[in-house]
């Protein structure tokens, strides 16, 4: 294959992964940044790329302060409660008091939002829950993707970034990313003076429930590759919150979303036989987590909501009391014709696949209570959950601890994250990674006006080393194949989807995947992370058939480097923070006094070698708070 | 449920290629038509169905879990601006839901930047963003900081 390198020069804002984070940030730097060139790295086509793709119909994070409704500290209040206690509340009041903006400028692109009949002089929106409102999203993403495209200098689509560039002069600075287009199979280098990731969290790292066809059917888009945590520790910068994945609790097999359900349709769950279960498991889980976190009593009075997690445990629990399956009750709901429009249409609007199975099962949920069931674990950063790397604040509000220079920087310099690639930030959703995406580059124009970016230096020897080791694995097919008559057997290289199967056969089993009940503890932990070094030696020998199993190849370097991350995060955390998302078999409660805080990772870029240590979890403290 | 491809009706355009963001549709060297080379890596997301212009492309649910007999067929109408679907069940029952998908015509209302009057320092150095404080509630009000919303940041364990 002729090979040609595509050199991109003098690049001041390259946008890795144009999501809802990645097009954020390239619409806001064209206006902080008149005269920069703004270059889009993009691995599918920006017009239907994501986890945005299909569309949404509901945007999740809307404060609505400009209708009296909610002020951002009430959103870090619910986003603390909800994810046990911790959260980067600094970078989360930052994007809750500017993600309404967002959200009124996609209204003024053509996104239609739904007006609450109710409230119509004033033009408020449909809220389906506290924080939610309603919206005819198809065409979300072509929506935003206009406006990055608009602003963009060039959109490179079908570039898989394999890894960053650093600057060979000054320690731990980036200095741009490389990638190959899927397409042409051409090498391309992006020299660039800051770069922000959005590439996205990682679904199946951990074995999913289905495993034939369906294992396309993840809830986390199957193209969602773990990029953003596998580009980032590969460059050194430090991790957070990375044990903190997330179980959903949706519609069995075709995971179709249950906020709309919950909070508009306002269906409710029962098991198998008819009951009403979760209140019979909480007195357990207050002992285990403590009454602050869960009071049994009193939850209602104080309005706060149940958290995720603790909703996931009674699930979990009453399946393997063998009362299953829960049902979602349906059929009370559905008797009203306009809600069950939306109830189909909320499946059209973003989960195609659970309409496509009720229709293939005959469940018309009007005359039977769909199952619902718990996912394997997804490692993301702006659902319930908040993995992702450890970023600088905003200067006039984060603790010192909390702020290195610029807003959404990771730890290195001119690296900066939106969405899932900001850790501690969950709740953020579609608009708050949208509105993450323009602080940091807002941030990234201002790092390079006040001279950060000077003197860059990238050689040709890290080109080049590059570039070897992204074309090994069609090498390894070609020589590898010739020792085999046919198949996909052979004895010195293995396939992309191979390598994926072994690396989720080891998350699902030592990390705590569905298989064993979401269950780990130490001894499993140290036994998955030696299998998980083994398979690393073993990625050496992928083999590509060709470029689009390179892509697979290089998807599976990212989970990989994803999954130890999560191993060593889990590790690390020897406690049970978030029943309902994993357990410690050996430490099952949450345990305040040693562990309100959150752990950062380090690995070292050379060594491999992972240092991890906790810092100091600070809250929004107001005067009702005090007293 | 993954895709699949109806020999008869594509002629080879190549639009769900382009589009598919999991680059699962290629077209086969053999008969020059689009197909899906890896069905397990494929989330229904609808994509290139949207997107083929002879409606070549159908869904066929997961086979390790979905019955044969079902349907689900959506037209997306750029220039209307509404989306269409129809499902069928298995057993024959049919549903058709019709949304719209933008409320402005394509391409006009999303400005070029570079045209828009530059910032001046102070904004720079603000924590504004673009368009801001305007976009946030629509009127005057400034953006919230910790001083005007009476808060601070302290260590320890709140709940
Ligand atoms: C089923 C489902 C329902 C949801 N429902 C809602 C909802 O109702 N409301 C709501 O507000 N939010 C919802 N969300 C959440 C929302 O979609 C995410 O929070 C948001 O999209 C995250 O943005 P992101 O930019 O981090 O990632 P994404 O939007 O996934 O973007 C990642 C981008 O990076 C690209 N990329 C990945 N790897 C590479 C690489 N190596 N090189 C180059 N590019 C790469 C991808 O192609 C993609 O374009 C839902 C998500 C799902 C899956
Ligand atoms: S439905 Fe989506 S993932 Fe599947 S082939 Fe079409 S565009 Fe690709
Ligand atoms: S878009 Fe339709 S007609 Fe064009 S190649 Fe794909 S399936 Fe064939």
């Amino acid at each position: 294959m002729g090979i040609k390198t595509i050199v991109e020069d003098n690049i001041d804002i390259l946008v890795v992964g144009a999501g809802l984070g990645g097009t954020g940030a390239a619409y806001e730097a064209r206006y902080w940044g008149r005269n920069k060139k703004i270059i889009i790295a993009e691995k599918a086509n920006i017009n239907r790329s994501g986890a945005v793709a299909q569309g949404l119909y509901a945007i999740n994070c809307y404060m609505g302060t400009r209708f009296g409704e909610n002020n951002p500290e009430d959103h870090v209040r619910y986003a603390r409660m909800d994810l046990m206690g911790l959260v980067r509340e600094d970078l989360l009041f930052d994007m809750a008091r500017h993600v309404d903006s967002a959200v009124h400028k996609f209204e003024e692109w053509g996104l239609p939002l739904m007006k609450d009949p109710k409230r119509e002089a004033i033009g408020a929106y449909m809220r389906e829950g506290r924080w939610q409102i309603m919206i005819h999203g198809e065409s979300y993403k072509p929506i935003v993707a206009e406006a990055a495209t608009k602003q963009a200098d060039k959109v490179y689509n079908r570039i898989m970034v394999t890894h960053l560039l650093m600057d060979d002069k000054k320690k731990n600075r980036v200095a741009g990313a490389v990638g190959f287009n899927v397409r042409t199979g051409n090498y391309h280098v992006f020299k660039s003076k800051t770069t922000i990731v959005g590439a996205g969290g990682a679904s199946n790292i951990f074995k999913p429930r289905s495993v034939g066809e369906g294992m396309g059917r993840v809830w986390y888009a199957p193209w969602s590759s773990g990029s953003a945590y596998g580009l980032l520790i590969e460059a050194g910068a430090k991790m957070t919150q990375m044990e903190n994945r997330i179980v959903l609790a949706r519609f069995k097999d075709g995971y179709g979303p249950v906020g709309a359900y919950f909070l508009h349709l306002k269906t409710y769950t029962q098991n198998g036989y008819g009951n009403e279960y979760e209140s019979k498991w909480f007195p357990a889980l207050s002992k285990m987590v403590g009454k602050e976190y869960l009071d049994t009593e009193g939850q209602h009075l104080s309005h706060k909501p149940i958290p995720t997690c603790l909703r996931n445990h009674a699930f979990i629990s009453e399946v393997n009391a063998g009362r299953g399956p829960i049902h979602m009750v349906t059929m009370e709901a559905f008797k009203d014709p306009h809600l069950e429009e939306v109830g189909w249409e909320n499946f059209l609007g973003m989960t195609v696949g659970q309409a496509v199975l009720w229709a293939a099962t005959d469940v018309d949920p009007k005359y039977e209570n769909p199952e619902l069931t718990t996912s394997e674990p997804y490692v993301m950063g702006s659902h319930a959950t908040g993995c992702g790397a450890w970023c600088s604040g905003p200067e006039d509000i984060s603790p010192d601890e909390y702020f290195w220079g610029y807003n959404r920087m990771t730890t290195v310099d001119g690296l900066f994250g939106a969405g899932d690639t900001v850790g501690g930030t969950p709740h953020a959703f579609s608009s708050g990674s949208f509105t993450e995406g323009r602080l940091a580059a807002k941030a990234a124009c201002k790092y390079i006006d006040d001279g950060k970016a000077e003197g860059i230096v990238v050689s040709n020897k890290q080109i080049a080393e590059r570039k070897e080791q992204i074309y090994k694995p069609l090498e390894n097919y070609t020589i590898g194949r010739n020792e085999i008559t046919a198949g996909t057997v052979s004895p010195s290289y293995i396939l992309p989807m191979s390598g994926l199967q072994r690396l989720q056969k080891i998350m699902d089993e030592y990390c705590g995947g569905v298989t064993v009940s979401y269950v780990t503890n130490d001894k499993l932990l140290n036994i998955g992370l030696k299998k998980l070094s083994i398979l690393e030696e073993d990625l050496e020998h992928i083999g590509a058939e060709d470029l689009h199993q390179l892509m697979r190849g290089w998807e599976l370097r990212h989970r990989h480097r994803t999954s130890e991350c999560v191993t060593q995060h889990t590790l690390f955390r020897k406690e049970t923070r978030w029943p309902g998302y994993y357990y410690r078999g050996d430490a099952m409660k949450l345990d305040d006094k040693n562990w309100h805080v959150l752990t950062v990772s380090h690995r070292n870029r050379i060594t491999g070698k992972y240092t991890l240590e906790k810092a100091p979890c600070y809250h929004l403290v107001g005067e009702e708070d005090e007293k | 449920m993954p895709t699949f491809v109806y020999m008869t009706r594509c002629d080879g355009c190549g639009h769900c290629v382009d589009i598919c963001p999991s680059d699962i549709m290629h077209i086969d060297d053999k008969y020059r038509r689009a197909y899906n080379i890896e069905p397990s890596m494929c989330w229904e997301c609808y994509s290139c169905v949207k997107a083929c212009p002879h409606q070549a492309i159908d869904v066929r649910g997961y086979a390790d879990f979905a019955p044969l007999g079902h349907s689900v067929r959506v037209i997306r109408d750029e220039e209307k601006g509404t989306i269409a679907w129809r499902v069928k069940f298995r057993d024959g029952r049919v549903k058709n839901f019709l949304s719209p998908i933008t409320t402005q015509p394509w391409g006009t209302k999303i400005p070029d930047l570079r045209n828009e009057p530059e910032p001046s320092d102070d904004m720079r150095n603000s924590q504004l963003l673009a368009f801001e404080p305007k976009y946030i509630r629509m009127d005057d009000g400034d953006i919230h900081t910790l001083e005007s919303n009476g808060l601070k940041f302290k260590e320890g364990v709140y709940y």
